[in-house]
């Protein structure tokens, strides 16, 4: 294979479902718990998280490397698409045109979000145990919060669609049945990740995140400081 | 009997033409009314106006050029982009279109002249899939294994193809920033490896498409099934295509 996007191309679409697919459901899952188990239940799941081993290389091999490959190779992607849903007003075309806006849209904001988070307790300017707590303080703020509204349903809409697109890239869904009815899982999958990811953005407002990580934040800075 | 063929006389059909004097020249657009005639196709508008080459306006102008062969929907020459869609001209009737109606070249090709466009990459495409059973030796081969009915039925729709280029004009990845090969071809490399001798030489052709602007340029926007005027079965193939190439992926590494 010398010098051909075949290949790249091939990676971009399997990096989409694994690891960053899996990696995705496990963040809303993550995220669920403070909806579920409020603010004892987010900490216990980061918590496991962040115990796992090797978390750092975890890390760099399962997120930080495949989102920069596929978000870069994805621009390159973009730029080489048209959209015409104008002249081609279908359903499908709407979903190639809004693959490509969700994924644009969503690799930026996922380089804030990180910057805004996991660069921020690297920076020691927060901890994983204070998280839902900076998770709170960042979302009660309306225009974060409809960012990070917008932002979820758009990165969810992105893996859901491209789970779809990537059963067609690999021939696993071949003919139109196996497509339609694959389109229809996948559309359930959007629903019910976007939901999971908003009713955690909900819970991260409530007041159980302020007020308990205050109170731990407080100890802690007393214990620090 | 007399008065319905007067009023049908001073009927006219509205056309909105886009026009180029010159491949790189500027597109402009140039009015018609032409006499309306019972079961008239956009191909008939045409030849109106070669013979009477009179704008809208009552002003002369140049004939449109345009190409056709078949008049029947078979050869392809004549798609051109007709009220957005692109289609053959041969097969739209002005009864069935709104008016004003607007004709334009298919710009996803370089356009020769007016309505003229130059296809000669989709033959290229089919020359670089080897899109062709050989079948020659220097002694008699003999017969060939035979193809199995039920998939020769399903072959012969994808052998209507006539490569008249409407899957490439409504592909949004078909453009001059990316080197895709459009739809046609990936299913012509089906139908070439579904015949039994064809199938002989699978892999060559599976692996003209695992090359730059090759099966990978598409990206599911599934325009090209909904556009295509012989209703071939193109994204099937394309998905069907993306199995055997992601198979003979893996058989080339493990060296099988």
């Amino acid at each position: 294979m010398s010098g051909n996007s075949f290949l790249p191309r091939k990676i971009h679409s399997l990096l989409g479902v694994i690891p960053l697919g899996l990696f995705f459901i496990e963040h809303a899952l993550t995220n669920y718990s403070a909806f579920e188990g409020g603010q004892e239940g987010f900490k216990d799941s980061v918590e496991f998280l962040h115990s796992l081993p090797l978390i750092f290389f975890l890390e760099l091999f399962l997120i930080w490397l495949p989102i920069l490959f596929h978000g870069v190779y994805g621009l390159y992607l973009a730029f080489t698409s048209n959209l015409n849903v104008g002249r081609f007003n279908y359903g499908r075309n709407w979903a190639f045109a809004l693959q490509r806006i969700s994924g644009v849209f969503t690799f930026i904001f996922v380089i804030w979000h990180v910057w805004q988070t996991r660069v921020q307790v690297a920076l020691g300017n927060t901890t994983n145990e204070e998280i839902g707590q900076h998770m709170h303080d960042i979302v009660t703020q309306p225009g974060f919060f409809i960012l990070y509204f917008v932002a979820v349903i758009a990165a969810t809409f992105h893996f859901a669609n491209g789970l779809w697109a990537f059963l067609v890239s690999w021939g696993i869904t071949i003919g139109p049945r196996a497509q339609k009815v694959s389109s229809r899982i996948c559309m359930g999958i959007f629903v019910i990740v976007a939901v999971l990811f908003i009713l955690s953005l909900f819970a991260f407002r409530g007041d159980e995140f302020a007020s308990a990580s205050a109170a731990i934040g407080s100890l802690s800075s007393a214990v620090l400081g | 009997m007399a008065e319905t063929a007067t009023a049908t006389a001073k009927r006219t059909v509205k056309f909105i033409i886009t026009r180029r004097e010159t491949p790189d020249s500027a597109p402009y657009t140039e009015e018609f009314d032409i006499p309306y005639r019972p079961n008239m196709n956009v191909i008939s508008a045409l030849m109106e106006i070669q013979r009477n080459p009179v704008k809208a306006d009552g002003t002369k102008t140049t004939p449109v050029v345009w190409e056709s062969n078949c008049l029947e929907e078979v050869c392809g020459a004549c798609s051109m982009v007709i009220n957005g869609k692109p289609r053959q001209a041969c097969s739209a009737l002005i009864d069935n279109l709104e008016q004003p109606i607007r004709v334009a070249p298919m710009t996803t090709f370089p356009v020769v002249r007016d309505l003229v466009i130059n296809r000669e990459r989709m033959f290229n495409a089919l020359k670089r899939v080897k899109a062709w059973i050989p079948i020659d030796g220097t002694y008699d081969l003999g017969p060939g294994p035979r193809m199995a009915e039920s998939k020769r039925q399903w072959a012969y729709e994808l052998s209507k193809c006539m490569t008249c280029g409407v899957c490439l004009e409504a592909c949004p990845n078909v453009n001059d920033r990316s080197s895709f090969i459009g739809p046609a071809p990936i299913s012509q490399v089906r139908l070439f490896n579904a015949h039994p001798t064809g199938e002989m030489n699978a892999h060559e052709r599976l692996e003209a498409l695992m090359t730059d602007g090759g099966i990978e340029g598409c990206g599911n926007s599934q325009n090209c099934v909904r556009s295509c005027p012989k209703g071939i079965p193109l994204t099937t193939s394309i998905a069907a295509i993306n199995k055997d190439t992601t198979k003979h992926m893996f058989k080339r590494w493990l060296g099988m």
